[in-house]
């Protein structure tokens, strides 16, 4: 048992860290989330000459040939950044669906793809074309008004649809939102820290207060807990397929939650200035809540948990 | 990164698992080990002749020298088989690591063999009436007099002090010191004259915290651990320790309370989606507070000290079992009330301690706070 990450996978993390603070701090993430646009198309050719494309695509087919905890390290990453673009709908929810030639594509950046979920389509704009149930649909339709204006669903347009080799893997997709939701987590709770050191009030600062300091404990505890089931949802999918299911909805019901939870909390410690539309903080809370309602409430995955753990022989 | 274990650890675990298998006497399979003390102390002599006691001590101190991840594997293991614990978990887990850092060459030879084969047992004199969570407040007094210190006062709260041979006692040597300074941490004898135990009785009606008083109690200078006045320092080991590796033994035990919740449910056909869901949130948490225990367990080995991570486990842990044993009782509905009719009511009765034993909730959540997210100190 060895739950580290190896120099390489922290070498990422610092790689993507340190280009999304530089790419898209606060500000220009709020420039975007008001724009019509959303995102800004020119950061998808970094992103495919970065190799985040295709982390987990064959070396072969042009893609980095890393494993599935690569991948949610830089899930984690971008999340922590709120980065809008198409990627969670191209890379997580899209990908395990297409064949070999067209993940090829999407590695070298030339394919945008999304995927219909309930019959809603993220990123619907911003790509070419769409897995659903019935194959791939080209990406028409209607963009709807969504309170995460950093990833906008829409609802395709009736149409003919091509053969696919596959379809959405929950797990996948799961595993990806997971990871998402802490890196949410963990920046929300960096400001409330920040804030708490040094907004003072009754001459102290308010960090500490118990009534403060508690429930920012208990979010850092979340948020771990959390993370250590993100990344054995994301080893599972590697290396463990049966478990994978299981794993993927566990992460996924657990780390929506801590992500929501983190920003209520956040918001609550900031006081009125965690309320105001100038503080970053609703948009964190705003995607926090697009995750925990994507593919289901957490409910819902607890019931698939609890249908594995009750039902089955 | 690599959730499963290695070949070797596959190994020593198989090992451990067969071992315990053949060797957990039946009289104590179901782990209420104090009440029948004999027995008791058979059993940890055989953990400590077959080498799982002190897995993790060095070796020239008679332990096994090996990795933590061994230590994590038998706590694992040994829960999921429902062993007793060692009688000695306060020698093993406190006395010996505090001893074999702070205490002198003829102290180490003197006690530590001793916790390892359970001839000694250990009790904790930490908590007292006037100082629980504030344990700087302590007052039992430690007067020098001639080749020894005389001791007068009163602890409360320790397990195994009705059957211990020695206490780890912190004094205040100073009368008139304050808090943390002129405290010394004494290694007293519990047969000694003037060492008086009373048990505790406490809601689940058994009797497992005692309260000692000492009066005038004669402890020889030699029994000081560290250096008279400067007992805060060696305490704050003997907690480090006692928080240490315990993660995996409290997952450990949470794992066997979860199968038994999820067997109950079978066994009652649960189709309430409600108390499905709230059934399948105590295992997710459960792999989580596992899982959770392996990265802070990562952190230890690469740098020998646990990772932060971990400062939560047994705080979430104790949330976890208290929340868990109320869940079991409502699947077994209005019979919950009968005593006696399964071993939950006193699982759920008994989880109200967690939140307080070592180290309660609320101190726990400062501790975070502080040490782990830089918030300024409360007090």
């Amino acid at each position: 048992m060895d739950f580290a990450f190896t120099p390489d996978q922290q070498e990422l993390r610092d790689a993507a860290r340190s280009f999304l603070a530089e790419r898209y701090p606060a500000e220009r993430v709020a420039e975007l989330a008001e724009s019509d646009a959303g995102w800004d198309p020119g950061s998808w050719r970094e992103l495919a000459e970065l190799g985040w494309l295709g982390v987990t695509i064959s070396e072969e087919r042009g893609g980095a040939g890393l494993g599935s905890v690569e991948q949610a390290i830089l899930f984690e990453e971008l999340g922590r950044a709120l980065y809008p673009g198409p990627y969670f709908s191209t890379v997580a929810l899209a990908l395990p669906a297409l064949g070999p030639e067209e993940q090829a594509r999407v590695a070298a950046g030339e394919a945008r793809w999304s995927a219909e979920v309930d019959g809603l389509v993220p990123d619907l704009a911003l790509v070419e074309r769409v897995v659903t149930d019935e194959g791939a649909a080209p990406a028409e339709g209607e963009t709807l008004e969504t309170t995460d204006s950093t990833r906008r669903l829409g609802r395709l347009a009736p149409g003919a649809r091509d053969p696919l080799p596959g379809s959405v893997d929950r797990a996948r997709a799961f595993t990806a939102l997971a990871a998402e939701a802490v890196g949410i987590a963990g920046r929300v709770l960096e400001w409330a820290i920040e804030h708490a050191r040094t907004r003072e009030q009754f001459g102290r600062p308010i960090g500490v207060y118990q009534a403060i300091s508690h429930p920012l404990a208990d979010t850092y505890v979340e948020a771990e807990l959390a993370r250590s089931l993100a990344y054995w949802a994301a080893w599972s999918l590697d290396e463990d397929a049966a478990q994978a299911p299981v794993a993927a909805a566990a992460a996924k019901s657990f780390a929506a939650e801590a992500a929501v939870a983190a920003c209520e909390r956040s918001i609550q410690v900031h006081g009125g200035i965690g309320f105001t539309w100038e503080h970053p903080l609703h948009r964190y809370y705003k995607r926090a809540q697009w995750i925990e309602s994507f593919g289901g409430f957490p409910a819902a995955q607890r019931a698939e948990v609890a249908a594995a753990l009750l039902d089955q022989n | 990164m690599r959730l499963t274990d290695t070949p070797e650890e596959a190994a020593f675990r198989a090992e451990v698992r067969a071992w315990l298998a053949a060797n957990i006497p039946t009289e104590l399979a179901q782990g209420r080990p104090r009440e029948d003390v004999e027995a008791a102390r058979a059993w940890s002599r055989k953990l400590g002749e077959a080498g799982y006691a002190g897995l993790t001590w060095p070796e020239e101190f008679g332990g096994g020298g090996a990795p933590y991840s061994h230590q994590a594997i038998f706590l694992e293991e040994a829960a999921r088989a429902g062993a007793p614990q060692h009688l000695g978990v306060i020698g093993l887990g406190m006395a010996g690591p505090t001893i074999i850092a702070h205490g002198s060459d003829e102290q180490k030879g003197r006690y530590l063999s001793r916790i390892l084969s359970a001839e000694e047992i250990w009790c904790q004199g930490f908590s007292e009436p006037g100082a629980g969570s504030d344990l700087a407040s302590v007052r039992t007094r430690a007067d020098r007099r001639d080749g020894h210190f005389v001791v007068n006062g009163q602890k409360v709260w320790s397990s195994f002090a009705h059957i211990a041979d020695w206490c780890l006692l912190i004094t205040r040597s100073d009368s008139e010191s304050q808090l943390h300074s002129g405290l010394t941490y004494l290694l007293v004898d519990m047969h000694a004259p003037g060492v008086e135990v009373r048990p505790l009785r406490q809601i689940t009606g058994e009797a497992e915290f005692n309260e000692i008083f000492f009066t005038d109690v004669q402890v020889p200078v030699e029994n000081v651990i560290g250096d008279v006045g400067q007992g805060w320092s060696v305490a704050m080991t003997t907690l480090l320790h006692e928080r240490g590796t315990l993660g995996f033994a409290l997952t450990g035990a949470l794992e066997n309370a979860v199968q038994k919740l999820i067997a109950l449910a079978r066994e009652r056909g649960v189709r309430d989606p409600g108390l499905r869901e709230r059934i399948a949130r105590e295992w997710i948490e459960l792999q989580a507070l596992k899982l959770t225990n392996y990265r802070s367990l990562a952190t230890l080995v690469q740098t020998g000290i646990p990772g932060p991570e971990g400062s939560g486990a047994k705080l979430w842990w104790s949330e976890a079992n208290q929340r868990l044993t109320k869940l079991a009782l409502e699947l077994l509905g209005p019979e919950a009330q009968l005593a006696g009719e399964s071993e939950w009511q006193h699982l759920q009765l008994r989880s109200r301690g967690n939140t307080i034993e070592a180290g309660t909730s609320e101190i726990l959540r400062n501790i975070v706070a502080e040490r782990v997210l830089g918030l300024p100190r409360s007090r």
